[in-house]
Order: C-alpha cells, then sequence, then structure tokens
C-alpha cells in the first residue's frame, strides 16, 4: 500500500522535471565522435583516397556486407568499387578495427532511414568523404614502401636511398 | 628407418631426411623459411633452430639448425624448449627488420608464408627503430611481378629459377643487406617456368602479374580442383574463382605427377575463360548470311531438326572431355563418329595407344621420369609440347651426381653440395631432335636429324641393346657409331627411359622408340616409356576410338552428309582452309559447339556455347594413361552449359530417348558401361553422393566475405547459392574440409599454414604421396603380352631440291589453341618465322613465298645452325598457317 503510494508521488513530482525526450528532428542530441553510424571512407591528408583494397574489412565483417575489388594504377592500389549494403550493416565497426589504413571509420551520423531496401547499398561514391575522417595525420603510403606517384623508392618514413646494387660493398 | 623423439614423442623418420623433413612430416608446426622439399637446404634463413640432446641424460642440449641435421636414429630434439623458441623469434625479428610495411598492398598477403611464420614464432610487435633498406624492381614481364623490399634472402628463386629450372636471367646481385634477386637488368624472365616463382617465394617478391590485376585475398575466391588443359601431361591444379571470373590457376600437388612446379602456359594459359571472345548465347546464321543471338529455345529446336536430318556425323575433341566425347558418339553412333584430329595425327595417336598398351617396359610417370638415370629423347621437343617434361627430364641428369653423394656421404637434401659435386657426374640424356631444344646444354649428345633419320638411328639403337630387334640395313657408320654409344650409355642405366611423341609425325620414331624400351627392358626390368600426345585428351579419344577426320571430310565431299555436329573442335587447325570450306558447304547443317569463338564457329549455322574446362566437371586422360577428373568452379549463367547437356537436350528435341542423362555420374555409367577399356575411370574421383560427416566438401573457405554485398546493386535480395548437381563439393563454404580424398581438395589450408606450404600438412611424408594416394587412375596398365619387335624401318632421308621438309616447331605459347586466346600470354607468343640451315638461309634470303597446307604466304626465315639440310621447322599452328601440324615438303619461292 505504502511503495504504491509512493511510486504515485514520485510519477507526480515527475511532472515538474526537465524533459529528456528533444524535438527530434528540430533539436539533435550530441553524438560522441566514436558513436558508430553511418561508415564513410576517407582520404589521406594529400587528398588522394586513402582505401587500398586490402579487404581486410571485408573478411572481419561478421555479416558479409562490404564487398570490393582492387585495382591499382601506377603501383596505388583503389578499389575498383566499394560496396556497402546498410540494410545488413549491424554498425559493429569491426571494418574501422580492422583497417590498416585507416580509411574505412564510423561516424556519429545515424540519420540513414531509407524506405526501399535497395537505397541502403552504399556505392564509393557515397561512402568516400572529401576529408581525413578522425585520423587527420596517417598517410599509408608515406610508411610503405611501395613507389607511387608522389613517393619513390626509399622516400617513405625511415627508408633508407634505393640500394645500388651494381655496387661491391656490403 | 630411424626413431627420433620430438618434444617427448617418438615418430619414425626416414634416415635419408634431414630433422626439419622429419618434424613436418610428423606433423610438427616448425617454422622455415629456405628448405624447400625440392630444392633441398642451404641454412640461409636459420629459422628452424630444433634444440637436439646427446642422449636421455643431456638436460643442456644444442642448438642445431633442423633442416641442416640428418636424421640419426634415436636422436633427441624438442621444438618447445624455451631456448629454440627464444632463438627463432630472434631470427624472425631479424628477418623483419628490413621488410616494409606492405601486407594491405601486397598480393601474398593473407596466404604469405612469412606472415604465418611470423605469427607462429610470436613476433607480434617491432622493436626496430631505425631505417630500412630499400630496393629498385624490375619489369619482369607479363607474368611476374617483383618488388623486391619484401625480399628476406632466403635464395629459393635462384635455387629453383638457375639450379632446379635452368634458367640463366634470374641471379643474385650484391651482397649483406643489399642482397638483390633479379636480372641484369629489366626484362621479360626467358624461363618457361617462371610462374613457380610466385608460389616458391615465401613472402611477397614475386607476384603473379594477371592474377593481381584482378587481385582477391586467397580466402575471398572459391577453389576446385582441376586438370590443366594445355597439353597432355595432365598436371594437377587448382582453380580459383570469384564472381563470375577465374583468378588464377595454381600448382595442385600429385606425388606422381607435376609435384610442385607447373609451365608457365598451364598457370598463365587460362585466360581464355574470361576473354571476349567467348561464346555467352547460341547464335543462328540470319537469312543475311551474319551469325545473330537466339534464346535457347530456338537454338534447341534447329539443333532437334538439324539431328532428325540424316545422316548425322559428329566430330569429337582432343581438348573436350570424354564424356563430352562420350555423348557427341552416343548421339551420332559409332560409325559416325570421328575423332577430330587430322589424319596423320590419328595414325599416331592410335599407334601411341597401341604400343602404351603392349610394351613391357611400363608408362613412367612424370616422377619416374625424374629418376631416371639414362634418357634417349627420339624426335620430340618435349621442352616447348609438353615442357612439365622437359622439367622432370631436366632433374634426370643429377642422377648421376646422386650416385657420387652417395658414396661421399653426402646426403641428397644438401643440395649445393649434391650440385658442385655433380657438376661433373651428369647420367647420360641424348636427344635426336630435328633443331635445337632447350635441354641441349645438359644433353650428353644432340644429334640432329630429320625424322626418318631419327627413327632410323632409333632402329639402330634397338638392334644394339638386342640383335633380335631388325638391324638396319645401309646405316651409315657416323650414325652406326651413336647408335652404339647411345645403346650402351642405356644399358650402363638401371632406370633408362625412352622419350618420343608425335611432333615429327613419323610412325617409325614411334616404332623405334618403342623397340629400344622393349629390348631394354629384357635385361633392365625398370626400363620406362613415355610417348607425349598433342592435347590434353588425345589420349582419351584414342581409348574412346572412332574414325579419323579425314574420313569425315570424304563422306562431306561425297555429298553424303546432311548434318555434321562438330564439338569443341576448331577444324581450321587440322584441315587445309579450301577442302574444309568446300567440305562444309555440302553438308545441309554445321552445327558447333565451343565456349570460344573460332573459325570454325564463323562458318557454322548453328553455335551453341559450351562451358569451359573451368565450368564443367569431366574426366581427361593424361599421355600416360592416367585418368584425371576435373571439377568446375564457376557456375555459368543459361544458356552457357556442360556439352553433353547441349547433346542430351538435342538428342530430346529431335524426339530420342536414349540420352536421358540428368547428372553426370549417368554419364559416366553409360561410358563405362560402353566402353569396357575405359571402366576404371570411374574411379578417378568420388561421384556427386560422395559425403563426409553428412557434408559435402566446401569450396570456399570459411572466411569468405562479402556474400551479402557482392550481388547487392543488382538485388538486394540474397542470392540462391548455385546448386552443384555434378560434383561432390558444394558452392559455398558450407561443408566438409579435412581429410578428403587428394583427388578432391579445392585448396591448401591447414590453421597456422595459410600459404601453400600448408602442402606438407596432406602428404604422408613431406614429398610423398598425397593422403589417401596420388589422385588418378591409370589405363593402359594391362596385362603383358607377348612383344613383337615393329620392323618397318624407313629410307634415309632425301632432301629434295625443290622442296623443303617443314616440320612442325613447338612454342610454349602461341601454338597450343587455348593459351593462344589468353590475353596475359599474348605478349609471350614469339613471332612465327621457318628456321632452316645458314646454307639454306643464305639461298632463300630474308623473307620467302611459302606454300603450306595449301595456302602461300610470305613468312620471315631465320637460320638455325643446328637443323639439317633439306628440313625446315615452322611454328605449328602459327599465323599465317593455322592448320599446319604435320610434317610435309614445302615449296619456297621469291617474294
Amino acid at each position: 500500500m505504502l511503495s504504491n503510494v509512493r511510486t504515485l508521488w514520485l510519477t507526480f513530482l515527475h511532472l515538474f522535471h526537465r524533459s529528456e525526450t528533444v524535438g527530434y528532428p528540430e533539436t539533435k542530441p550530441y553524438m560522441a565522435p566514436r558513436y558508430r553510424a553511418r561508415i564513410i571512407l576517407s582520404r589521406d591528408p594529400d587528398g588522394a583516397e586513402r582505401c587500398v583494397s586490402c579487404n581486410l574489412c571485408a573478411a572481419v565483417c561478421p555479416v558479409d556486407c562490404i564487398s570490393l575489388q582492387k585495382t591499382e594504377d601506377q603501383g596505388r592500389w583503389y578499389p575498383e568499387y566499394f560496396r556497402i549494403n546498410f540494410s545488413r550493416c549491424i554498425f559493429c565497426g569491426l571494418c574501422e578495427e580492422a583497417c590498416p589504413t585507416y580509411a574505412i571509420q564510423l561516424t556519429p551520423d545515424y540519420e540513414m532511414s531509407e524506405y526501399e531496401r535497395p537505397n541502403l547499398v552504399y556505392e564509393k561514391e557515397d561512402l568516400l568523404i572529401s576529408g581525413t575522417g578522425k585520423y587527420p595525420d596517417y598517410n599509408f603510403y608515406r610508411v610503405a614502401g611501395m613507389a607511387v606517384p608522389g613517393k619513390d623508392k626509399g622516400e617513405a618514413e625511415r627508408e633508407d636511398p634505393p640500394v645500388d646494387i651494381h655496387g661491391l660493398l656490403p | 628407418m630411424a626413431t627420433i623423439h620430438i618434444d617427448g614423442q617418438p615418430f619414425a623418420a626416414r634416415a635419408d631426411t634431414n630433422l626439419l623433413q622429419a618434424c613436418l612430416s610428423a606433423g610438427t608446426d616448425l617454422p622455415y623459411f629456405c628448405w624447400h622439399p625440392d630444392l633441398g637446404s642451404v641454412g640461409a634463413c636459420r629459422q628452424c633452430a630444433v634444440k637436439q640432446y646427446s642422449g636421455p641424460d643431456d638436460t643442456r642440449g644444442r642448438i642445431v639448425m633442423a633442416c641442416m641435421t640428418p636424421v640419426t636414429d634415436g636422436a633427441i630434439l624438442s621444438t618447445r624448449d624455451a631456448e629454440s623458441l627464444d632463438f627463432r623469434s630472434s631470427v624472425v625479428e631479424w628477418l623483419m627488420t628490413n621488410h616494409p610495411h606492405d601486407c594491405p598492398v601486397c598480393e601474398e598477403g593473407g596466404e604469405c608464408h612469412l606472415q604465418d611464420m611470423t605469427v607462429m614464432t610470436g613476433h607480434h610487435a617491432r622493436r626496430y627503430r631505425f631505417r630500412k633498406r630499400t630496393h629498385r624492381n624490375q619489369d619482369l614481364g607479363p607474368f611476374v611481378k617483383h618488388e623486391m623490399n619484401r625480399c628476406i634472402a632466403c635464395y629459393r628463386c635462384v635455387r629453383f629459377y638457375r639450379d632446379y629450372a635452368g634458367g640463366e636471367d634470374l641471379a643474385a646481385f650484391a651482397s649483406h643487406n643489399s642482397v638483390y634477386f633479379g636480372r641484369a637488368e629489366s626484362g621479360t624472365l626467358e624461363s618457361d617456368f617462371s610462374g613457380n616463382l610466385v608460389e616458391v617465394c615465401p613472402t611477397g617478391v614475386f607476384t603473379d602479374k594477371p592474377f593481381s590485376s584482378r587481385y582477391v585475398r586467397k580466402w575471398d575466391m572459391r577453389g576446385a580442383p582441376s586438370v590443366c588443359v594445355h597439353c597432355a601431361v595432365g598436371c594437377n591444379t587448382i582453380l580459383n574463382e570469384r564472381d563470375g571470373s577465374l583468378r588464377r590457376v595454381l600448382n595442385r600437388y600429385n606425388g606422381e605427377v607435376n609435384r610442385y612446379f607447373l609451365c608457365d602456359r598451364g598457370r598463365f594459359g587460362t585466360g581464355f575463360v574470361n576473354a571476349a571472345s567467348r561464346l555467352r548465347a547460341p547464335l543462328l546464321r540470319a537469312s543475311d548470311g551474319s551469325l545473330q543471338a537466339t534464346s535457347m529455345a530456338a537454338a534447341l529446336a534447329l539443333f532437334g531438326e538439324a539431328l532428325s536430318t540424316g545422316p548425322v556425323i559428329g566430330i569429337g575433341s582432343p581438348r573436350a572431355s570424354l564424356e563430352a566425347n562420350f555423348a557427341l558418339r552416343t548421339l551420332v553412333g559409332a560409325q559416325n563418329f570421328h575423332l577430330g584430329v587430322s589424319g596423320i595425327e590419328h595414325d599416331l595417336l592410335t599407334l601411341t595407344r597401341d604400343i602404351l598398351r603392349v610394351s613391357p617396359a611400363r608408362i613412367a610417370t612424370l616422377h619416374q621420369a625424374e629418376q631416371a638415370d639414362a634418357v634417349l629423347v627420339l624426335g620430340e621437343d618435349v621442352s616447348k609440347t609438353a615442357p612439365r617434361i622437359g622439367l622432370a627430364l631436366r632433374q634426370s641428369v643429377r642422377q648421376a651426381s646422386f650416385e657420387a653423394a652417395a658414396q661421399a656421404r653426402i646426403p641428397l637434401w644438401l643440395d649445393a653440395a649434391v650440385r658442385s659435386l655433380g657438376t661433373d657426374a651428369r647420367s647420360p640424356l641424348f636427344q635426336a631432335t630435328p633443331a635445337a631444344t632447350d635441354l641441349d646444354p645438359i644433353a650428353v649428345a644432340n644429334l640432329r636429324l630429320a625424322p626418318e633419320d631419327i627413327a632410323r638411328l632409333g632402329f639402330a639403337v634397338a638392334h644394339c641393346i638386342d640383335p633380335a630387334s631388325p638391324q638396319v640395313v645401309d646405316l651409315a657408320e657416323a650414325m652406326a657409331g651413336q647408335a652404339r654409344a647411345i645403346a650402351d650409355a642405356l644399358l650402363a642405366a638401371t632406370r633408362p627411359l625412352v622419350v618420343s611423341g608425335g611432333q615429327c609425325g613419323s610412325a617409325p620414331v614411334l616404332q623405334a622408340a618403342a623397340n629400344i624400351a622393349a629390348a631394354l627392358h629384357r635385361t633392365r626390368p625398370e626400363t620406362r616409356l613415355m610417348l607425349t600426345v598433342a592435347e590434353c585428351n588425345s589420349m582419351g579419344l584414342a581409348l574412346l576410338g572412332g574414325e579419323p577426320l579425314d574420313a569425315a571430310m570424304e563422306a562431306l565431299e561425297a555429298g553424303m552428309v546432311a548434318t555434321v555436329v562438330v564439338l569443341e573442335n576448331d577444324l581450321f587447325r587440322r584441315v587445309p582452309q579450301a577442302r574444309l570450306l568446300h567440305a562444309l558447304a555440302r553438308a545441309r547443317h554445321v552445327v558447333a559447339l565451343d565456349h570460344l569463338a573460332s573459325a570454325t564457329t564463323q562458318v557454322a549455322e548453328l553455335v551453341l556455347p559450351t562451358a569451359t574446362f573451368a565450368e564443367t566437371d569431366g574426366t581427361l586422360v593424361s599421355h600416360e594413361g592416367r585418368a584425371q577428373r576435373f571439377f568446375q568452379v564457376s557456375f555459368p549463367v543459361a544458356p552457357v552449359q556442360d556439352a553433353w547437356r547441349w547433346l542430351r537436350d538435342g538428342a530430346k528435341a529431335a524426339h530420342r530417348h536414349d540420352l536421358d542423362w540428368q547428372h553426370l555420374d549417368e554419364v559416366i555409367a553409360d561410358l563405362c558401361a560402353a566402353h569396357p577399356a575405359l571402366t576404371a575411370m570411374r574411379g578417378a574421383a568420388p561421384d556427386a553422393g560422395f559425403r563426409i560427416a553428412g557434408s559435402p566438401i566446401r569450396s570456399e573457405t570459411h572466411r569468405f566475405s562479402g556474400r551479402t554485398a557482392i550481388h547487392a546493386n543488382v538485388s538486394v535480395r540474397d542470392a540462391k547459392p548455385e546448386a552443384n548437381i555434378d560434383g561432390p563439393l558444394s558452392t559455398t563454404m558450407e561443408g566438409y574440409y579435412g581429410e578428403m580424398p587428394a583427388a578432391l581438395r579445392p585448396y591448401f589450408w591447414a590453421p597456422s599454414w595459410n600459404s601453400g606450404q600448408s602442402l606438407n600438412k596432406f602428404q604422408d611424408e613431406v614429398g610423398g604421396p598425397l593422403r589417401g594416394g596420388d589422385p588418378g587412375i591409370r589405363l593402359l596398365d594391362g596385362d603383358p603380352v607377348p612383344w613383337r619387335y615393329h620392323d618397318a624401318i624407313p629410307g634415309a632421308f632425301q632432301p629434295r631440291v625443290d622442296a623443303l621438309m617443314v616440320l612442325p616447331k613447338g612454342r610454349l605459347i602461341g601454338s597450343e589453341e587455348l593459351s593462344d586466346r589468353a590475353p596475359a600470354a599474348k605478349p609471350r607468343i614469339e613471332p612465327a618465322a621457318l628456321s632452316v640451315s645458314p646454307a639454306m638461309r643464305q639461298a632463300l634470303g630474308a623473307t620467302t613465298m611459302l606454300s603450306l597446307t595449301g595456302a602461300v604466304h610470305a613468312v620471315a626465315v631465320v637460320a638455325d645452325p643446328a637443323i639439317p639440310e633439306g628440313v625446315a621447322l615452322f611454328p605449328a599452328h602459327a599465323h599465317p598457317f593455322p592448320g599446319f601440324a604435320d610434317p610435309q615438303w614445302a615449296e619456297t619461292a621469291a617474294p
């Protein structure tokens, strides 16, 4: 009996509390930067695509909703297509963890609802943004050994110039 | 056998092996890099360190390199001892100091031996913070990509390329940290086996260039066991497919056949499967004379009508499976079935089959050819017609050095030492061919003769070995001496091998080879005979039996044929163009079944698109009579379907009910019932109902990705997986993977072993047969019958003044029909030229008008000092004479 009265009293008091509900979409809640929603593909600080089409995101995806095909231009690897089926995605973030180049990132943008399922299939042009996302400085090819346009052999971080194989010194 | 104790467990090990081999054979995960089962040990990488104890009382032990330490009875070793674990992790850390941060953009990633071994040794975090050495790469041609930064200096590439395969243009340069493996300058790798560098290299220095252009990770590809279709050797391969396109070909170990290596034709010649010239829809000749795509129903209606209009003849194909040829044979009737090979080839093929059936000397497997201690090659340039045999013969000359090593008590796996010793000790290899071959440098004697003289030499050798064999009268003294020398060398051997084939179009050459083998067999019971045939299923066709192609041409020319059905065969490669066009014009219906557009499909009335070897299941019979099943890796969309299904549907459309097969197994059952000689082929692989623990074999790895996205752009709903009704492999990642019959292994993978080096988990012992037996059933090993020597000895070759004897020359790429159509292999097609003796080159000039196969074209002329007078060589099936394959007299004229 007493507890019932107490419950009614507490409920009554809530009439005078500040409301937690916001008037979405006019008011938008704050989402932490690490929130896991819409997936994007970012670019490196030089403005080139970060994704090197290594397939690790696709391999780690528990719902198999990422598919891509490697292609190459002057030594640089790119995805020919990069497709995420968001109608399957569970936003677990494993793709972001697996990505060796910080290309694939989850963002706090959760506004992805669609009326048609096919509209949830995102291609590379839908995924690629023009910035670096959460990791402003990283450039994979600056630490990898491959020669790419604008960075020859021996020009990456902590690299010696290429060996002269006709030299006699060890 | 010795007993060794690994981590406290006793294991039986062969005494002539090293501890690393013994550990791997015992199933232990012991990391290694530089050792390779066929290349031996060099002790370069120091990765396989284990602790060996001198006895049960020894508690300290000492670290030894397992690959450099022989197995001794009672040896006690520990692979998990703390000190050796620490040693190994330090070694891999040193090896990795210069390794670039490349794995995401490396084609080897995910199936990299270096990755596997690094993880296995527990090296997780990089401590080295200094600068890495870098290298510039070279352009090594259309097949192999080069990325030298990744090298860990295991020396496997040069040991394979130079020591094993005899290549000269890849070497180690510089020293210490700077050591570099490449060519003196950028350029196409010359060896015909360069593709093996991709599999031999433990990391990503050498990678598959055509595969890289449509690259996906190993785990994302469906695999299927297959058999190479580019020559008659029948090397076992694994096909990898994703999203409907064939991505690459890998070697599939078969202890008796190809073992660890493939030739470049087999590895890079399969691009025709994805080629734009593939037929994807039925084509029907329209009223304006052009071929127009039509529906399956319309095509079948016409096919049925054509089959109802008799008489019907069928022309089979040596590049189609036994099942497809059998279906055609059943459709048209045995007396109307033609083998689809030209007259000379047909005769040689049946002769080869008959010799192999009755010869007392048994047919050599490729592995036995490697172990032959004296070899005679008669009239066949095997290094080009069947390159993998050339590689095997290259190993055979080492037998003498193995004996010398045994006397010097050097174990055979100590490869560098054995090779140093072997520079002077070489087993004899004799070649009697019309022109130089790739094996010349390792042969004791190279005799350059016309086909008739090769046969006479062969008969003379046989007579020297066994006087009961027919004698060659009026033999030139020089040749008699050569015959004596060859006979003596063969008699001095215990495992002599005679190799021949139909390349120079001469039956006496084959008969001479058979005589020699039979003569040797009297005193050398381990004598082997190896006769090559032209195409991947030539021997299967010979066993199936049928009329020669010439009979089909004659029947067509006589107007006795209403309908001709051509199965996967470009007849313009076999019959002179004018004759063929005339003959086909007399038939009311010409129906061609093929997967590639060809000159024959261009003149057909109805073209039905069939499936390539990657898209159908079937059986091929190799030159040694080994029936091997290949399985489909790709599932083409209708109307492309298996050739036998088209033929069945055609029969149904013609209201016939005797070809009502639903599954391949039903075709095989009928085939075995109709052909007692082929009954054993049923055992080449388990049938479609085969299950392990109730499951089919899975053809995709457990990590296959992208299932719900790959076709989401077409439909967001999940597509139903393809059904495989003809074979025991599932089409998805669902199913069984583990111990299974070797003929079904769709990919090599074992826990911790993602690279192809996981193979050692599937062999009885390292380098031994696959567990459960090597795949393939030999069909020609019958009961011995009394042997009679062949005695049709030809007269000596007489050069003519008015004409040249033009013989077909083999080419790695460009003479075989299918590899010819692979885009990646195109740059490797050598330009066709007429090779003649220097004197003849002088007489003919730089170009000449050559009349061959009834046509006259200008061809370039090159001098080859090895070619005998009166003889010339021109590449078989080369432009502008696609129909040239049989030797013929040809006239030349000034252009």
